[in-house]
């Protein structure tokens, strides 16, 4: 499966998250931009501790070297880059390769790109 | 090995279930079998007044059955003994059941003493003792207006403020010639009745009542011997306890002149298989009414029945607590009645607090007190009692305002010092659980369970276990998380010395890492504390949590809810219109909430602008639901419209709410104001609580409903308008400026050191010199005041977010709404399943959407 163009980068809320339709699935995208670094990543936006498609409107941050994002319906953190739950380790969600190209958010199904590398 | 006995044990009160737990704790094997006259196990009858204030039968509760269950303890429920058969080892129950028994332990406790007064047995003549009781005083209490308690001591205070909780005018109605006779002495008797009256119940001390007739504009007359007499509708006799000695009195036992339970220093009766412990049980002639002297006899009976050899030696009787918001203490001889004895006094008719020392001839030990309107001596006071410490030279330091740094220093306890009375934990017993690894409150409570009876002690348990920790090189921290090795407190100072404006520049100067949904809320909140800059300017808009971010307040299932505010709880016809057309046009569903407004929920997240577009066109402002900042106002009718109100409670709540919207804090902040005595406004369990009086206003200070409850303190008195918006300035900017993150206004009360006279001296004396500061700094936040949502609708940039898909206007198919009680709520899960399993989702919740909805998005 190939890249698809998600939004403008513009689209994109500084340190914070939105939400696109991908696939059929609700994807939450976060961009941070902070201590010089700029950073995308992109994991499921459901929560399935608190049953909801809220993740993308949580609080990005660190804990220790991780980088997460908190749930705002009841806290856990989730590492954005693996997709696990810091508190609940057994609950981890989708993640997805995303990149920035000429001002674009482009996502990718990382699982397939990972296959597709692996062959 | 011993041969497994049979514990019996009559009685479940406090101290009977302190026994039972004591004893499963020292012999695991001992066959226990509780028989409990009432319906449900243990509960704490100590804080029973709190049940009309909130706390529930389960919250007072100190066990369960399934505890009893797991601990193996066998106990009956409903069960009345009817007969002690001591030939045969047999306790025979009015049901017939019959339970034998090694050794008998009776808890019986005692009950309510009701003077043979003609007319006490009519329906609505209550006592004051077991949760059945309290149901039958809220009972009757629905149909009366006045309720009078007769009895003054410290239960009656009690049940006074039970009847005051309830909304009756409330009398006290004393024989003796003052309050409180046993504890206080004639001044500190005084003092309390004066404190006790201005708070809204009447004292009459000197009446014995002779007849309870029937009223003429009440239920009942009381008539007094002096000729005189006080209708009511309610009559609470509190006039003492009896101890329930009846079964020792039918099967031969010993029992006092007076009644009570003779035992001796083993609380043995006369027959050497039966114990008593408690309220029930006479010992060297004295019975003893506090669960502390209970549970030290209950610790004896264990002790006897697992071969160890404790005595019971009699019981300190100092007392410390709160009688409908005043606080009293009482310590050792506080008559002066030892030989020689010296009292020194001191008195604060302003402050109206009144305190008592009694010290030995030579001035060298400490004998007794008396504290009424302030008993933070207490602590230090009791020290000196109970350990027979040296007192300092000039021993009046100990009462004298001035003395707070006098107090005894925990490190300066002995070991074998008691802190916690009801537990009989000593200072030793904290050092040892230090010593085996506990190290925070928490983990030496529940060791040692310090602090867990009356509470009284908590604040001298930090102080010893605060103190240990330093000396033992522990520094205490106060990080705010990982990020900022600082406080709360600190960083603000951090921000407004340093002119910080936004977190990065934060995080580069003091912090580490990336920050967390801790501390970059907290952080959002300084700013807007200090700067009150719009929440959703993008440098800001990453820190604050979900609810801030699209001000609104995020339910369950990650839709919104709405409240637009309504100062004071005032609206027009014309705005009910608008939000009910509001509800109707987006099918939102409508509650009324606490604070006199209306919520509207179910709205997705795309369709807040739209709402709120319709909302500020008609005129509402943000009503800060979502934010750590001021709620609301409350206020009831006041002298416009009630025969009883004072002044206009309706116009002052308006313009404090409008004052105070939009204020950032370290956490909400809940107001009120009422315009009489009566208090229809429930002033007093919020943060800032005005009530009005013939004089002007009394302002009382970090009160709290909800989880911990807490009464407001009385701050002030007769406050004029100017003054009384100057304390609040001050007071709410003081919090801002020092409470740690997401403390309540009652819990950093109860933090400050030095609390409510340390406040005084801040607000009111401007000790500090920054009375001006605070006024400024709170000035230039109220001129800079702008509604988010006014200023969310003006900014595209913002509006952007609300959208649940950047891509797509489709909305977020797993919201899905079904009706009840003509109203949309929440689809379960289950629900959801069933649905989908039907219909294709995403068709599902666009059909749900309202046509003008759908319309007023494109």
């Amino acid at each position: 499966m190939a890249w698809t163009d998600i939004c403008a980068y513009e689209d994109l809320v500084e340190n914070s998250g939105i939400c696109a339709l991908f696939n059929g699935c609700q994807v939450a995208v976060f961009l941070l931009q902070q201590q010089g670094r700029q950073e995308l990543y992109a994991i499921g936006n459901y929560d399935p501790v608190g049953g909801a498609n809220v993740l993308s409107r949580g609080i990005v941050g660190s804990v220790g070297e991780q980088i997460v994002v908190a749930s705002p319906l009841y806290k856990q953190h989730f590492n954005l880059s693996t997709g696990q739950c810091l508190e609940q380790p057994e609950v981890v969600l989708p993640v997805y390769a995303v990149k920035l190209q000429h001002g674009r958010v482009w996502l990718h199904a990382q699982q397939q790109k990972q296959q597709a590398s692996a062959a | 090995m011993q041969q497994t006995k049979h514990i019996l044990v009559i009685g479940n009160g406090m101290v009977g279930h302190h026994f039972v737990e004591q004893l499963r704790a020292k012999d695991p094997q001992a066959n226990i079998t509780v028989l409990c006259g009432e319906a449900r196990l243990a509960y704490d009858r100590v804080h029973l007044s709190g049940y009309f204030s909130g706390t529930s039968a389960e919250q007072l509760a100190l066990t369960t059955e399934e505890a009893y269950q797991a601990a193996n303890i066998q106990y009956r429920l409903n069960c009345w003994v009817e007969q002690i058969d001591r030939d045969q080892q047999l306790v025979i129950t009015r049901q017939g059941g019959q339970f034998y028994y090694d050794k008998l332990v009776l808890a019986t406790g005692s009950y309510a003493f009701v003077p043979p007064i003609p007319g006490n047995e009519q329906p609505h003549c209550l006592v004051y003792r077991t949760l059945q009781d309290l149901d039958a005083i809220a009972q009757s209490a629905a149909q009366s207006k006045v309720g009078v308690v007769i009895g003054g001591g410290l239960l009656g205070l009690e049940a006074a403020n039970a009847l005051k909780q309830l909304g009756l005018q409330t009398h006290v109605v004393e024989f003796a010639p003052q309050l409180m006779a046993v504890q206080l002495d004639q001044a500190g008797g005084q003092m309390l009745s004066q404190k006790i009256t201005e708070l809204g119940v009447q004292v009459h001390t000197g009446k014995a009542t002779q007849a309870i007739v029937a009223g003429a504009e009440c239920r009942y007359q009381l008539q007094f011997a002096d000729g005189e007499s006080l209708e009511t509708d309610l009559v609470l006799f509190s006039a003492g306890i009896r101890p329930y000695d009846q079964l020792a009195r039918s099967c031969g036992l010993a029992v006092g002149d007076r009644g009570g339970i003779v035992v001796n220093d083993q609380c043995q009766t006369s027959d050497p298989h039966i114990y008593a412990i408690g309220e029930c049980a006479l010992w060297q002639q004295k019975i003893f009414g506090l669960v502390a002297p209970g549970y030290q006899m209950a610790r004896v009976v264990v002790s006897q029945l697992t071969a160890g050899g404790l005595s019971f030696t009699g019981a300190d009787m100092s007392t410390k607590l709160k009688l409908l918001g005043v606080e009293v203490g009482s310590i050792g001889d506080a008559h002066a009645r030892t030989p020689g004895a010296l009292s020194y006094v001191f008195t604060d008719p302003r402050a109206q607090v009144y305190k008592k020392m009694v010290v030995s001839k030579d001035g060298k030990r400490l004998l007794g007190a008396v504290l009424v309107g302030d008993t933070s001596n207490y602590d230090s006071l009791l020290q000196y009692a109970l350990n027979d410490m040296l007192l300092p030279k000039q021993p009046e330091q100990l009462i004298l305002p001035a003395a707070s740094g006098a107090a005894v220093a925990a490190l300066t306890l002995p070991n074998s010092a008691t802190i916690c009375s009801c537990h009989n934990v000593a200072k030793g017993d904290i050092v040892a659980a230090m010593d085996s690894g506990c190290c925070d409150l928490a983990s030496i409570k529940s060791c040692t369970k310090a602090s867990t009876g009356c509470g009284g002690c908590t604040a001298l348990l930090k102080s010893v276990v605060d103190d240990e920790l330093k000396s033992r090189g522990v520094e205490v921290k106060n990080h705010l998380c990982e990020h900022f090795a600082y406080s709360r407190q600190e960083l603000l100072h951090l921000v407004q010395v340093g002119g910080i404006k936004t977190f990065a520049e934060l995080l580069s100067r003091h912090g580490q890492g990336l920050g967390c949904d801790i501390c970059k809320p907290t952080v959002g909140s300084i700013l807007a504390s200090s700067w009150n800059d719009y929440v959703l300017k993008k440098p800001h808009v990453g820190l604050q949590d979900t609810n801030d971010t699209f001000l609104a307040n995020m339910q369950k299932d990650g839709s919104y809810s709405v409240v637009p505010r309504i100062a004071g709880g005032e609206i027009t016809a014309e705005k009910l219109l608008v939000i009910g057309q509001v509800a109707l046009d987006f099918n939102l569903y409508t509650k009324i909430t606490g604070g006199q407004r209306i919520d509207l929920f179910g709205a997705r997240l795309e369709q807040l602008p739209a709402i709120w577009q319709r909302l500020v066109d008609a005129g509402f402002e943000t009503g800060h639901a979502y934010g750590k900042s001021l709620r609301t106002v409350k206020s009831c009718v006041g002298s416009t419209w009630c025969r009883y109100g004072v002044q206009d409670s309706v116009t002052q709540a308006i313009a404090i709410e409008n004052r105070y919207k939009g204020l950032r804090a370290p956490h909400k902040i809940k107001m009120a104001v009422s315009g009489c005595t009566r208090e229809c406004a429930e002033a007093q369990s919020k943060d800032i609580g005005i009530i009005a009086t013939e004089n002007g206003w009394n302002l009382y200070v970090c009160g709290n409903g909800g989880m911990r409850p807490r009464h407001a303190d009385l701050f002030a008195t007769d406050l004029d308008t100017d003054t009384l918006i100057r304390y609040i300035d001050r007071i709410l900017m003081f919090y801002i400026k020092t409470a740690d993150r997401l403390q309540r206004t009652s819990v950093w009360l109860e933090k400050l050191d030095g609390g409510l006279e340390y406040l005084r001296k801040v607000i009111i004396d401007d000790q500090l010199g920054i009375a001006q500061e605070l006024e400024n700094q709170m000035a230039a936040l109220v001129n800079t005041y702008a509604c988010e949502w006014q200023a969310t609708l003006d900014d595209p940039q913002a509006l952007k977010r609300f959208r649940q898909f950047v891509n797509s206007p489709q909305p977020d198919p797993n919201i899905v709404f079904v009706e009840e009680r003509a109203q949309i709520r929440p689809a379960t899960a289950e629900e959801k399943r069933r649905w989908q399993q039907q219909i294709p989702v995403t068709q599902l919740s666009t059909s749900e959407l309202p046509a003008t909805a759908l319309a007023e998005e494109k």
